[in-house]
């Protein structure tokens, strides 16, 4: 029951997919096409409100957020919503902790919404998120933000924003590092330990 | 974790996994309109309770339902108990009808441990909701959530639990529990009203109240349990009052922001003041509030992964 690390166990043979620069640099792509299809930069437009998906989600939007509001001089509100309740493998594997969910101030009733994770994969993370969110409100819209597409969805579910989309095998791994909680900034692709 | 029968032996990092997970559940249903969440679905919860209870029970079934499990309540009096059926008996029947986990509550100590035992081999968890005079872990639980709320965490706090401490599974539990934690324990009772043995426990142990309140950090006031005391423990409740009662007097000599719990049902004017438990300084509505949160963690932690089978 002790709590486990998650995510970004690193590969055994990892190949980088994107280097710190290119982390960088796809973020920022990522935020001007989030600024272009909420129309962020039309007058009194209001902000989306971005919600991260731990663990990485969670420093991805706030660095997602902080390039938008650069970019558009308009504050985007930020926050985390686990979906650990939520998810639909619970009983296949041992007992998760929880991790944080916090919703911005603003709450998100009439608002957009972007989902922000690391990798979509097989689409189950997003659909227990889009249920987590059903129950704290109601939103106008709810968008998807990934760093990584690498296919294999299981579930009718698409990004709206995707940094990178990766074409991989089943066997392999993609491991997204933020310097927020990793070493540094790289995605990596590797053989499935 | 299959059952939690005891906080004697459970491990500091699962006693805090709980704690942490009862909190996320507080933050995640703040202010919701819908206090439901999907994450036990198709499980069923059975409340056991030979003996009296409101909030014990009650907290427990709100816990389940607020985690979509389907909740059935037993009270002794309407079942077959009534009948002269067995623990055992009711249990295993409790079992072969689906219940994925049974919540016990019983006079005699050690109830929970022996219907664990019966049910080793079926698969149903089992929670100790208070057993005789022995144990009540999610009370101790909830008391360890409140504290951490408060105190901001539990190391090296001092904390004094206060009245009839032979008679409490509440004591028990948190002795464990709080020590576990890493908080320094004092028990303040009369001679009559400590158990044998509580030499071996992790503890100090104390017959003057007034000597320890300006050292705490909380104070837990135990109910005089009179259905359980068959003698003379002490020669009247007005001197019990007098000598190891929280009024408004003692109140004033904590030191400022201790904390004063209580685990319910309190009798007001014997061991607690009435104004003492509307106090700011008083948790005891939190505790309730609590043990919610903590009764879903213990639930989520026994029933929502693959099991240990």
């Amino acid at each position: 029951m002790a709590p486990r690390p998650r995510g970004a166990t690193e590969p055994a043979a990892e190949r980088e997919l994107l280097s710190a620069g290119d982390v960088a640099r796809t973020i920022a792509r990522m935020a001007h096409q989030v600024i272009e299809k909420t129309a962020l930069d039309s007058t009194g437009a209001i902000p989306p409100v971005l919600l991260g998906i731990p663990t990485r989600g969670i420093p991805l939007a706030t660095r997602l957020g902080a390039r938008i509001s650069e970019f558009s001089g308009v504050d985007v509100p930020t926050g985390a919503l686990d979906v650990t309740l939520y998810r639909d493998d619970l009983r296949r594997k041992p007992t998760r902790p929880l991790e944080q969910t916090q919703l911005p101030g603003t709450g998100i009733d009439d608002r957009v919404v972007v989902l922000v994770d690391d990798v979509l994969f097989s689409g189950r993370t997003i659909r227990a998120a889009l249920d987590a969110l059903r129950d704290h409100g109601r939103p106008r819209v709810v968008q998807l933000a990934v760093l990584v597409d690498r296919g294999h969805r299981e579930l009718p579910i698409r990004a709206d924003y995707v940094g990178k989309n990766v074409p991989t095998s089943r066997s392999e791994e993609v491991s997204v590092l933020l310097s927020d909680v990793d070493d540094r900034d790289a995605v990596l692709l590797g053989e499935r330990r | 974790m299959k059952h939690l029968l005891t906080t004697d032996g459970l491990a500091e990092d699962a006693a805090t996994a709980i704690l942490d997970t009862a909190d996320e559940l507080k933050r995640t249903l703040l202010g919701r309109e819908v206090k439901k969440l999907p994450t036990l679905r198709g499980r069923t919860v059975i409340t056991m309770f030979y003996e009296n209870s409101t909030r014990t029970r009650v907290s427990f079934e709100i816990a389940g339902k607020w985690m979509s499990a389907d909740v059935v309540n037993v009270s002794a009096g309407g079942s077959s108990v009534g009948k002269g059926e067995s623990l055992r008996d009711t249990a295993l029947t409790l079992s072969a009808a689906g219940a994925d986990c049974v919540i016990v509550r019983h006079p005699a100590s050690g109830a929970a441990h022996r219907l664990a035992g019966w049910l080793a081999d079926v698969g149903t968890s089992v929670v100790n909701a208070g057993d005789g005079t022995h144990e009540h872990p999610t009370q101790a639980l909830l008391d360890a959530a409140t504290l951490r709320e408060r105190l901001g965490g539990l190391k090296d706090r001092r904390i004094a639990i206060v009245g009839d401490v032979l008679h409490s599974r509440v004591a028990r539990s948190n002795v464990h529990l709080l020590a576990t934690l890493g908080a320094e324990v004092v028990l303040v009772a009369p001679p009559t009203l400590l158990p044998v043995g509580v030499g071996s426990w992790p503890v100090t142990v104390s017959h003057e109240l007034d000597a320890e309140l300006p050292a705490l950090d909380a104070v837990m006031m135990l109910r005089v349990q009179a259905e359980r005391m068959h003698g003379g423990f002490f020669p009247s409740a007005r001197e019990y009052s007098i000598a190891y009662g929280l009024n408004e007097a003692r109140l004033g000599l904590l030191p400022e922001g201790a904390v004063v719990l209580h685990p319910g049902p309190m009798l007001r004017g014997m061991e607690i003041g009435s104004a003492v438990a509307d106090a700011p300084q008083s948790a005891i509505t939190e505790q309730v509030r609590n043990g919610v949160h903590v009764r879903m963690a213990v639930l989520y932690h026994l029933l929502a992964g693959e099991g240990e089978q």
